[in-house]
């Protein structure tokens, strides 16, 4: 499995999603530079991981999503490419609008740093294939920003088209105001476009995919990743 | 010349027309009023920090550099430092706060480190006042605002709430870094000819005198000193992060400093005098933020997320490059030279022409005097609390903020980013795993200004040990510590002997227990006009496990486990969180240094971590026994039923604090081998882990939910 984590200035988890790929899937993970115009040959999956791209300035994600490395991705994507947003990611999928979407202050108005649980909500995503039908994840986020938002009628067509990939949930697998750490709408923590090849999430998979840091659950995406993959998985 | 102007002594400006045989002129009483500050100096505190250990055989640069660095063996090291942001934080909570934590990771990594960890050290006023408040927030903030978006994980710290830090607050940020011995960048390797770089943001006026300003008190009005604060920007030093290594990759930095006090004067006269060289810089080369600032503004602003490259003047093309790459500013300002003289030039002219040495190292020491007192102890009767009221007591102290929950701060820090933690903030001690090895790295960091004031020898050598104990239950060996040592005035007789007093306990533990003190800082003057501080000693401290199953977690309690106390039955009632909470104000004597009970603590503490005889261990601490077993119960979610009968002085024995104590659960096929380790030192059955209640009997019965409403507030 060949991939391409992308760094922009400020990206913070670009090494830690690098170790996590290599260390559960032996993937062949390779950071690549926003300036480049091209992403490796044969890549398989783009990871666009979390941090503060340009510090956060402006409007979380918005500069990265205007660099020269997303018109290679948005590229990728249109043919069918698998493309991951983790966190800072999703902020800038969101921003590029390879997904639908806001993604705003978190209800507290501060930064928030835990333990999470979300439930799978579809299992037939190259993302998400090995995991059980609403199998519980914990996954820690942490972000300011994080509060999943769109206006109704988009929301429910959302819904409608089952894009909802993960939601924040009770350790029981119960969607609770409680365990919505950041008063995202309907509970996202994660969506799907709609071909289902590109996935932002707010919780960060490569902090929870070794048991010495508290939960290996991570792992199930990057496991699902390979196994689609290797079943020559095509969307 | 006023030399007083400038903050230089009358003695101080004899010594510099002696030195340079002529008059000084207005640029260099400033550099040297600066440089010569309490803060930059160390004028007042040398003799005595010349008392605190700092040899080992694993110590591979103590202090003196911009921090220490310990072996940890495999090639790796651990550099760290602790330093104090207290008036800055005091006068602009969130920037004072977000740039005590830029400065610290500067330091680290000026030494060749990648900074992997941080942690604080914050004291407050009474949090529930509006004013206390706000400035709590401001600072958590500030804290989380930087080290979140520099990628450089918070995992824990110390929290102290008392009304003495009331308008003098108390921001002490403590960096880790990790790094091969090979990797080492420290500051007397420059040679003439090479150049002097400036790499990072460009330089205007904030901060500028920042370090005089941070030598003496408060006034009334802080607003006035604004101008003194710097700003900070952690997406520039992200990226002065992320060069500055991909330099140290390909070999180009000779030698690196950061830009903190004193800005470019101290970072170049210091790598001139530790190299034995002479430095000149150019001040029209440095690349400014704003137009008409004088020679010597330049030389002393603090403006943040600078680095002083030396390199080879070969290299300058492909260090500009990796500059450009990462968008940051880079300068060549002037060079290394023969002579030993710190120079500026401007247009052409000469402005200021000082040996390199009295810049950095040529202010003479003060010997203040110190008073013949012996602490405030006071009364020595302290207040018990009738058995009935032990619940509604251990209540109370568990909402105090000092021992209540700590989440709503700490969750507002990114303590998981570099995926290295492995036991997080929220408890004693916090641990990173090494990548790529089976070794682990434990930290703490501790204060005891109660014990400080109080008994300032005693209470110098227990904040050490309360910072060591944890390490040593959790099965983490002591490699070494780093420590900021916060007082007020040393003018005052009164403080100067508490200042005194309680390095000298400091040292004495730090000696006794080989625990070398590679790094530090001092604060003084932390007073306002009716208000100074409590001696406030914080050490940080780092251990080492050579593999992960050495280590012994806290609460994780299982059911049928006996609890045992091991170590003294009691200890001191003086300055503890119970007997300040009955007497409204420390009072007493606190816990007495014992270095030859110490050392068997650490061994058997070792021992039983490391021969896994214990499921839980926990130190006993702030509130003593009944908040330890309060906290086990509420981490590992289940109960136990606690027999005090036949315990002479029950209250004691309970709400005490300090000494090696510990707190173990151990299971049924372990006791025979736990008690014959124990034996000798004491340990005593006081109860067995069971259903899920806490059960004192004869006594209380609380449920985890009642515990956790009160103590998450």
């Amino acid at each position: 499995m060949r991939v391409a984590v992308i760094v922009f200035p400020g990206s913070n988890c670009d090494r830690d999603v690098v170790h996590s790929l290599e260390t559960t899937v032996g993937a062949e993970a390779e950071r690549v530079w926003y300036e480049s115009h091209d992403l490796p040959r044969e890549v398989e999956l783009v990871v666009l991981p979390g941090g503060f791209s340009y510090g956060d300035y402006l409007r979380c994600g918005a500069m990265a999503a205007r660099t020269p490395v997303m018109d290679s991705v948005r590229r990728f994507a249109e043919n069918g490419g698998l493309v991951l947003g983790i966190c800072n990611g999703f902020q800038v999928l969101t921003e590029s609008h390879l997904l639908p979407g806001a993604i705003l202050a978190n209800r507290s108005l501060t930064f928030l740093c835990k333990n999470c649980t979300i439930r799978v909500e579809r299992n037939d995503t190259p993302f998400t294939a090995l995991c059980a039908p609403n199998q519980v994840l914990q996954m820690p986020i942490a972000h300011h920003e994080g509060l999943f938002f769109l206006p109704e009628a988009q929301m429910q067509r959302l819904e409608r088209e089952n894009r909802i990939v993960f939601r924040y949930c009770s350790p029981e697998g119960e969607t609770q105001d409680a365990y919505n750490p950041n008063g995202s709408m309907g509970h996202v923590a994660g969506i799907v476009n709609e071909r289902g090849n590109v996935l932002g999430l707010m919780p960060h998979p490569e902090r929870a995919s070794e048991r010495i840091l508290g939960s290996a659950d991570g792992a199930f995406i990057w496991n699902s990743l390979h196994s689609w993959l290797e079943e020559g998985g095509h969307r | 010349m006023d030399y007083s102007a400038f903050g230089l002594r009358k003695k101080e400006y004899e010594i510099i027309r002696e030195e340079l045989k002529r008059e000084p002129n207005e640029s260099e009483l400033r550099i040297l009023g600066v440089m010569w500050s309490e803060h930059c100096s160390y004028k007042s505190t040398k003799p005595l920090l010349r008392q605190l250990p700092s040899k080992g055989d694993d110590v591979l640069q103590g202090p003196g550099e911009n921090a220490g660095i310990i072996d940890i063996g495999d090639g790796l090291a651990v550099a760290f430092k602790v330093e104090s942001h207290n008036h800055p934080s005091a006068v602009a909570p969130y920037q004072g706060a977000a740039t005590g934590v830029g400065g610290i990771i500067r330091d680290i990594l000026a030494m060749g480190a990648w900074p992997v960890a941080c942690m604080d050290g914050l004291f407050f006023g009474n949090p529930a006042k509006d004013k206390n408040a706000g400035l709590i927030q401001g600072v958590v903030s500030g804290i989380g605002g930087y080290g979140n978006a520099v990628g450089v994980p918070t995992v824990g710290g110390k929290t102290v709430y008392d009304d003495c830090y009331e308008g003098n607050p108390l921001v002490n940020a403590m960096c880790v870094g990790l790094l091969r011995h090979k990797k080492i960048i420290r500051s007397n390797t420059a040679k003439p000819g090479h150049l002097a770089v400036l790499l990072g943001s460009r330089t205007g006026r904030d901060g500028i005198a920042g370090a005089a300003f941070a030598s003496t008190g408060l006034e009334e009005d802080t607003k006035g000193s604004r101008p003194q604060v710097q700003i900070g920007d952690p997406f520039v030093e992200k990226l002065v992060i992320e060069c500055c290594h991909e330099l140290i990759d390909a070999g180009l930095i000779i030698s690196m400093q950061d830009m903190g006090a004193a800005g470019i004067t101290s970072s170049a006269s210091e790598v001139a005098a530790k190299s034995h060289t002479g430095v000149i810089i150019e001040v029209d080369k440095v690349p400014l933020r704003e137009s008409g600032m004088t020679a010597w503004e330049i030389a002393l602003s603090e403006s943040q997320e600078r680095m002083l490259l030396v390199i080879d003047p070969s290299d300058f093309v492909k260090v500009a490059e990796c500059a450009k790459k990462w968008q940051l500013e880079c300068a060549t300002i002037g060079k290394m030279t023969e002579d030993a003289r710190f120079r500026l030039v401007e247009k052409g002219e000469t402005v200021v022409d000082l040996p390199a040495k009295l810049v950095g190292d040529g202010c003479p020491e003060i010997h203040w005097p110190a008073s013949s007192g012996t602490g405030r102890k006071g009364k020595t009767q302290h207040s018990r609390v009738r058995p009935a009221a032990w619940k509604t007591h251990l209540f109370e102290l568990l909402r105090s903020p000092g021992l209540k929950d700590k989440s709503p701060i700490y969750e507002q820090y990114d303590h998981m980013v570099q995926i290295n933690t492995v036991v997080p903030p929220g408890s004693p001690v916090s641990v990173l795993r090494i990548k790529q090895t089976e070794r682990l790295i434990a930290l703490t960091m501790e204060s005891d200004p109660w014990a400080c004031a109080l008994d300032p020898f005693s209470g110098g050598a227990e904040t050490l040990l309360k910072a060591a104990r944890p390490l040593w239950v959790c099965g983490a060996e002591v490699l070494g510590a780093t420590d900021c040592l916060n007082y007020p005035s040393p003018e005052d007789p009164d403080n100067y002997r508490a200042l005194e007093e309680s390095v000298r306990g400091l040292a004495a533990a730090a000696t006794e227990m080989n625990c070398p003190v590679v790094s530090g800082n001092v604060s003084l003057y932390n007073e306002s006009p009716g208000a100074r501080i409590y001696p406030s000693p914080v050490v940080g401290l780092v251990g080492l496990l050579r593999q992960v199953n050495e280590y012994l977690p806290q609460g994780s309690w299982k059911d049928g486990d006996s609890l045992f106390l091991a170590g003294p039955l009691r200890g001191a009632m003086g300055g503890s969180m119970s007997q300040r909470l009955l007497d409204g104000s420390p009072s007493g004597a606190p816990w007495v240094f014992d270095p030859g009970q110490e050392k068997v603590f650490r061994d058997k503490a070792l021992d039983t971590a490391h021969r896994n005889l214990a499921n839980s261990g926990r130190v006993v601490a702030g509130g003593g026994l009944a908040v330890a077993l309060a906290k086990e119960f509420i981490h590992s979610g289940i109960g136990a039923s606690i027999d005090p009968q036949g315990l002479e002085d029950p209250f004691e024995v309970f709400f005490s604090e300090g000494g090696p104590r510990a707190l173990y659960a151990v299971s049924g096929n372990k006791e025979v081998d736990f008690c014959r380790l124990w034996e000798s030192f004491g340990c005593r059955r006081i109860g067995f882990v069971d259903g899920d209640r806490l059960h004192v009997e004869g006594n209380f019965e609380i449920e985890l939910d009642d515990l956790l409403a009160v103590w998450k507030g």
